[in-house]
């Protein structure tokens, strides 16, 4: 029986020596790309108009920082929601299960934009009625615009991911957690070692696309006063009555920052090999 | 006799005498039900393995022969009977509809954990290596120190054949290869007793040879095993006590040669033929 390589995990783009990325960007329609790239970004730099560029820097900045903020919360809090929402769909008694499934559908059959000018206008007008809520420390927070575009965010994030991990919990084969329990797992034990840490692996994928496409939703917080990135841009084109110049930077950051979400996010897919 | 035993439930306080009664006994199963929603799939099975037995269960598809060894580590719980491990019962009580359930899931965790099983597909966790797979247990469970866990399962994945593919992950290992690691996850955790669901029959043909020498050689360090089978001639090699299982009932029990050479019953000697 010949015996194969089974031991080294299968070669991953990240694992590509120097050498071999310069041998593969000198293949001949990837340089003639390349050029068209280069020439396009030459011609955008000579031919248009970025001289409010620096001075608007600082603002950028905060903006950008704005978007991150939102996208790291409301991912991270909005996927610890989606774990017990995605677990009582699979495991729990009706009631719970009957109210995750209604959180789950009515979040996403509905605009998430409608849901933040909801939260904002509505909820918001609501608080501002009472002087208790006026009168307490929360209402620092609460008179601000972005505990409803994170809150927003985070419930969108939720359902989705809610729903992503009830596929990924039932998904685990049977069998893996049948020999956590018989080789004496308790039942937290065998959630926390086995179903949890397989049924993230299994949704990873899934994962990743749900993650741009919350970074992609952050510029709706735009729309209730909160200034994000894609505020800023606003500002910027409200200022200079440039539109192009602006918009086009916005999807140079966005395309990086999704580019950079990519690349992170197979790092942690391809830890561990399952060749599934 | 069978009517007599269902309403004995098992929690009888264990006496001394009893104790060293059966103080050689590794399982012991006293009159054994199990139905699946009205279906009797075990009819009054009562079996006894010593310690050093190695016991091949054989029987058709669907004479309980599986669900017999997975009632002896409660991974189906039984309508009525008693099981012991080393003496000590399981302690159970009557649920609502009369069939039993377990009164104390501490103790059965604490049996479990002496008790490996490997099943048919292999059921190792995909997301952990094989030397992690092989340490869970100890680690987890037993709280053994993890090196000395790391020592010990790095030597038994020696002796199983795998001592090159400790940091491999299962889903890159062959069927024989997962299932020596199996077993060497089982050994891990100083089984009183080992249990054996069919361990071969998921395997390619020219992989089964190396489990069943691995099985072979720790039959002949006299470990306790309860093996389901449909290899006749490795049962008859390494098992010191055979059964078959028809329909729920044990047809005929007795050491390899009787049931192999002089099979009593009818169906027995249907069955070896079929198979032989």
């Amino acid at each position: 029986m010949a015996e194969l390589d089974i031991v080294s995990p299968p070669s991953s783009p990240a694992a590509l020596s120097p050498k071999r990325i310069l041998v593969i960007l000198g293949e001949p329609h990837r340089v003639v790309l390349a050029l068209l790239g280069l020439s396009g970004l030459v011609m955008a730099i000579h031919l248009m108009d970025w001289a409010w560029l620096p001075q608007y820097l600082p603002k950028l900045g905060d903006g950008l920082l704005m978007t991150l903020m939102m996208l790291v919360a409301s991912v991270i809090v909005g996927f610890l929601l989606a774990l017990p929402l995605g677990l009582v769909q699979v495991g729990g008694i009706w009631p719970l299960r009957w109210l995750a499934t209604a959180f789950c559908t009515a979040v996403r059959g509905t605009p998430l934009l409608l849901q933040m000018w909801l939260l904002y206008y509505g909820l918001g007008a609501v608080f501002a009625q009472f002087p208790e809520i006026r009168g307490s420390w929360a209402w620092d927070y609460l008179r601000q615009a972005w505990p409803y575009g994170f809150l927003a965010l985070t419930i969108s994030f939720a359902a989705y991911e809610g729903e992503v991990m009830r596929g990924a919990f039932a998904g685990v084969p049977r069998g893996e957690l049948e020999a956590a329990e018989a080789f004496g797992m308790s039942r937290w034990q065998i959630f926390r070692r086995v179903w949890f840490p397989r049924a993230v692996h299994r949704a990873l994928p899934t994962l990743a696309g749900e993650i741009i496409l919350q970074l992609k939703s952050t510029p709706l917080v735009a729309t209730i006063a909160v200034t994000d990135l894609y505020a800023v841009i606003t500002q910027v084109r409200q200022a200079t009555y440039l539109t192009y110049e602006p918009l086009l930077f916005l999807v140079a950051v966005y395309l990086c920052l999704s580019g950079l979400l990519i690349l992170a996010l197979r790092w942690l897919e391809n830890r561990v090999p399952t060749g599934q | 006799m069978q009517h007599q035993s269902a309403t004995r439930v098992v929690t009888q306080p264990q006496n001394d005498a009893a104790k060293s009664a059966t103080a050689e006994s590794a399982v012991e199963i006293h009159d054994l039900h199990k139905s699946f929603g009205g279906v009797d799939v075990l009819k009054g099975i009562s079996l006894t393995a010593r310690q050093g037995d190695v016991v091949a269960i054989i029987g058709g598809s669907g004479s309980g022969k599986s669900t017999l060894l997975r009632c002896v580590n409660l991974l189906e719980t039984p309508t009525s009977g008693q099981i012991a491990i080393q003496g000590e019962p399981y302690r159970m009580r009557a649920g609502k509809n009369g069939a039993l359930v377990p009164a104390d899931r501490r103790q059965i965790q604490r049996i479990r954990a002496h008790l490996g099983m490997v099943f048919q597909s292999f059921n190792l966790w995909p997301h952990r290596t094989v030397l992690e797979n092989v340490m869970e247990v100890p680690v987890h469970v037993l709280k053994t120190p993890r090196e000395e866990a790391r020592a010990r399962a790095s030597t038994l994945l020696d002796r199983v054949g795998l001592g090159d593919k400790l940091d491999a992950y299962p889903s890159f290992l062959s069927g024989g290869q997962q299932q020596r690691a199996a077993i060497a996850r089982v050994l891990a955790v100083d089984p009183l007793a080992m249990l054996f669901d069919e361990p071969t029959s998921a395997l390619d043909p020219e992989l089964v040879g190396e489990v069943l020498s691995v099985i072979r050689d720790l039959a002949a360090e006299h470990r306790t095993m309860l093996l389901v089978t449909h290899e006749m001639a490795f049962a008859r090699d390494v098992a010191t006590h055979v059964v078959f299982l028809r329909d729920g009932i044990i047809e005929e029990q007795g050491s390899p040669t009787q049931i192999f050479e002089s099979p009593r019953s009818e169906h027995l000697k249907q069955f070896i033929k079929s198979v032989a």
